[in-house]
Order: C-alpha cells, then structure tokens, then sequence
C-alpha cells in the first residue's frame, strides 16, 4: 500500500533530510513514525502526498509511483489520502462543516451526496453539536477534531497525520488519539509522525524511528520483536 | 459554476479593504489611460475639422466653355480621391469676394471687368488629405488643357501633416507608456490579493484539488476587479470631462464602442493578471 525503496532525499544544497529509508506499510495498519525534531518524520510524510520527490530510490503510494507522477494526477492521489496536521490547517473564514465540505468540493462532488457525508463525519469525530461553529470558536482538540473530519471525508485508504497531538493539552491529546484508533479500528491505516513517547508507549502499534534521516529501529522487524503490534 | 461563483465572491467578502483597494488601483491605473486616449481622440477630432478644409483649387481659362467645364467636372468627381467638385463662376467668385474681403469693398466696387477667374474647388475624401495625395490630385487636374493655375496650399498640409503624424507617435508613446505602467500596477495588485490567500490555496491543494479548480475562482475575481475598475474608470474620466467642458473648452467624450473596449481591457488585465499570478504561485505549493 505505501512502500519506500532505497530512499533518498536531499533538500537545498544536498543536505541529506533520509538515507536509504525502506519500509511498507500495509492496509489497515496503524504505524508510528518517531523521532527528534528534524529526523525526517514530515520528510516521510511529504513524500507520501507527494508534495516532495525523492531524490532517489522509489516511493509507491496505492499503486501510484510518486516520482512519475504529473502534476495532473497529484490531486488524484492526494484524494486517496487524509491529511492531518500539528496546526491544524483550517480556513477560518469557514464554518467546521464548510470545512470538511470543501474536501469534497474540490473533488467535484454533487451538493446532495456532500451534506449527508460531512454530517456523517462531523459525527464521526463528535462535532456534530459544532457543525455550524467556526474555527475560532473551537477548541484545539475541537479544531483537530474537524481536521481529522475533513481528512476522512473522502474514504482514504491511509490517514497521515503529522504531529496531530503536537499542539494540544494532554486531554485533547488523549481525545484524538483515540479518535485515530478508531478510525483505523474501522480499517483506514493510519500513519501517526510524533515525538510523544508516552503515546507511543501506550499501544502496541508498529513504531519506525528515525535518526538523522535514517531509520534507526522498526518494530515490524525488530528481532527482539519488542513493540511488535 | 455555481461554485466558481461563490469562491470568487467569497474571495471579495474575506477581504473587502484590500478588494475596495485593488478596484480603486485598478481604476486609477486605467483613468490615466483612459485620460490619454480622450485627449488623442479630441486631437482627433480637432485635426480632422482642419482637414476638412482641404482642398485643391484649379483657376480656369478665360472662356472655357460651359460644356467642356461640366464634363471635366464629371472626370474630376470619379477620382478616387475626390469627394466633390464645385464650379465657382468668375460672378460667383466676384460676389464672393466683395461679401467676404469687406474690407477691400471699394476696390470691387467700381470694376469694368471681372478680373476674377472661375474655378472649380475640389474636396479632398478623408484618409487621402495627407500631402503626397493632395498633391497627387493637383498634378492630374494641372493636366487639363484649360487648367490656368492649380493651388492646395502645400505649406499648411505639410504641417498639417507634421502634426498629425507627431501627434500619433506622441500619443501612441505615452499611451504605451501609460498600458505598460497600468498592467504592471494591475497585476501586482492582484498578486496581493493571491498571496493574500496563499495558506487557502496550499489547503486547497492538500485536499486534492486540482491546479484548473483552484485557478477558477480567481480568474473571477480578477476579471470581476477589472471590470468593476474599468467601469470606474470610464466613470472618473466623465467626471474630468465635465469638469473640463464646463471650465475650459467643450470636447467629444467616449462612444459606447470605447467605454466597453476600456471596461473589457480592464477584464482582461484583470483575468490575465490573476492567471499569471496564480500559476506562478500554485506551482510553488
């Protein structure tokens, strides 16, 4: 489903942000990807929306070669995916359900299959009450919340999420990162980047570390079989 | 479509100060240039008045007869540069001259003869009262056997010519100079406006869109700013035209064809503007 190759990427003047990272990651799974700032955990997850091109190696994303791809097919892929971030990335102009309805305005979807599907969603995370709420009005666990909203809208396979947690208190924390539980206990992957090790700690999930932009531990193949999920 | 529509208006409601300034920048840029072109069109207007009065003047022969005047006068009317031909009889040119050289009544007063000749006075059609055609009528209108003398008043038609063809270059070059400033005034302005939403469009390209969706609405907008400026314009510029009708001299304003070609180039700066800036912009996201 997603699956890194060899892969290396340099950002500027050819600072390495990975070296030779391979990994796969497989339908359903649930994958942490650790590290200090700066180890190359977004690197990862830019190359998966493809929003960066590895500088070698390969990485396939649900049958799509990245590095082939036009910028025409980009948005192709980038539906197939749900996106999340550490700040949250919302138009605050816009109500929580205007929001997760852009998602699928962009993908020219009809105005009667849209409101179903957000209500749906908004459910989904427990924002249905706050539908009609802006941004500003919201809590940050409750703006996470309609992020998580707007990246499952669309049905993808796999849900990124970069830092989700990483601008919340430790009870939103706890309330989203069930939420994402959920969400792949309903068998959507999901692939969390975080440097909480607390959260890490409590599950069994599969955990790919990085360091200096190298993989430095997978539980997947550790031979200790420590954190096997 | 309908979402098109409602992106780009939406583009309006999250920044009305900076949409309000964009259109008044707008406006402004093309008043100037809409200033310029009223200015050429009423030199315009004032050169062809004086080319009017073009003309090319063949004396005739004492006692040419009347038959072989008229036939001439049908040759001279089927010159392509020919718009008329009018006969002035040496009576006419008498009675012409005591009504309009009053001043020098007494001497017409107590003439024996006429010494005035007869003449056939030939209008030039616009777009040939330029020199080389003026003269071009003079030389073949020389060539009748009954032609005393053939005048056109060669130095004031050079000038004339001088005039209008520096008056071309002048307005051509600040017209020009005028666009160039406008276009390049019109599309940082809307480049503002993208930059303004550059976080709106990165999300939108997150979530899948496509570079044709994200464009859409802006090139709405642009196209919406710059005919709502190009209105504007046309707006400001009859107020200085009142303004100057009223205080200094009376002129000629726009024709609904030029009103529409200005609100239509503020359009397409508009729409072109936005499509330069948003492409430059999205392929950096």
């Amino acid at each position: 489903m997603i699956k890194f190759n060899k892969v290396f990427m340099a950002y500027g003047k050819g600072t390495l942000a990975l070296r030779d990272v391979s990994f796969h990651i497989s339908k359903g799974e649930f994958a942490f990807l650790t590290g200090h700032s700066g180890a190359g955990k977004s690197t990862v997850l830019r190359l998966i929306y493809a929003q960066d091109l590895p500088t070698e190696g390969e990485v396939r994303v649900s049958g799509f070669r990245t590095a082939k791809l036009s910028r025409r097919e980009v948005p192709k892929l980038r539906r197939r995916l749900g996106i999340v971030f550490q700040n949250f990335q919302l138009l605050e102009d816009r109500t929580a359900e205007e929001n997760v309805a852009f998602a699928l305005e962009v993908t020219g979807a009809r105005r009667g299959v849209i409101a179903p599907k957000v209500t749906r969603v908004l459910t989904q995370v427990g924002l249905a009450a706050k539908a009609r709420s802006y941004p500003t009005e919201l809590s940050g666990g409750e703006q996470q919340r309609v992020a998580i909203a707007r990246a499952l809208v669309n049905d993808p396979f796999v849900l990124l999420a970069d830092e989700p947690t990483g601008n919340l208190d430790e009870r939103a924390t706890r309330g989203v990162f069930q939420l994402l539980r959920d969400i792949n206990a309903n068998g959507t992957a999901v692939m969390m980047a975080t440097h909480d090790l607390d959260i890490v700690r409590q599950t069994s999930f599969r955990t790919i570390e990085l360091q200096q932009g190298a993989i430095v531990f997978d539980s997947a193949t550790d031979d200790t079989g420590e954190g096997e999920a | 479509m309908a979402l098109v529509v409602r992106e780009a208006m939406l583009g309006f409601r999250r920044a009305p100060v900076l949409s309000a300034l964009s259109i008044t920048t707008i406006a402004f840029a093309l008043f100037v240039v809409s200033l310029v072109g009223l200015v050429a069109l009423n030199l315009r207007t004032a050169l062809e008045t004086v080319e009017e009065r073009v003309e090319v003047v063949m004396y005739l022969r004492r006692g040419t007869p009347l038959d072989v005047i008229t036939v001439a006068i049908g040759d001279i009317e089927h010159f392509p540069e020919v718009q008329s031909v009018h006969h002035v009889t040496e009576e006419d040119a008498l009675m012409r001259a005591r009504t309009e050289l009053t001043e020098f009544s007494g001497v017409f007063e107590d003439l024996e003869t006429n010494p005035l000749p007869a003449s056939l006075e030939v209008s030039v059609r616009p777009g040939f009262r330029d020199e080389e055609h003026v003269r071009n009528v003079a030389d073949r209108l020389s060539g009748f056997r009954f032609a005393e003398d053939v005048r056109f008043g060669q130095d004031w038609i050079a000038k004339l010519d001088r005039l209008r063809d520096i008056a071309s270059a002048v307005g051509a070059l600040i017209g020009l100079a005028f666009v160039a400033a406008s276009v390049i005034i019109i599309g940082t302005t809307i480049r503002m406006t993208v930059l303004h939403r550059s976080h709106e469009i990165s999300i939108m390209r997150l979530v899948g869109a496509t570079d044709s969706f994200i464009r859409r609405p802006f090139l709405l907008e642009g196209a919406i700013k710059g005919a709502l400026g190009g209105g504007l314009a046309v707006a400001l510029c009859y107020g200085a035209f009142l303004v100057v009708s009223r205080l200094l001299l009376e002129g000629e304003f726009f024709g609904p064809l030029q009103m529409s070609f200005i609100v239509l180039f503020g359009t397409s700066l508009g729409l072109v503007s936005s499509a330069v800036s948003v492409s430059r912009h999205i392929k950096g996201v």
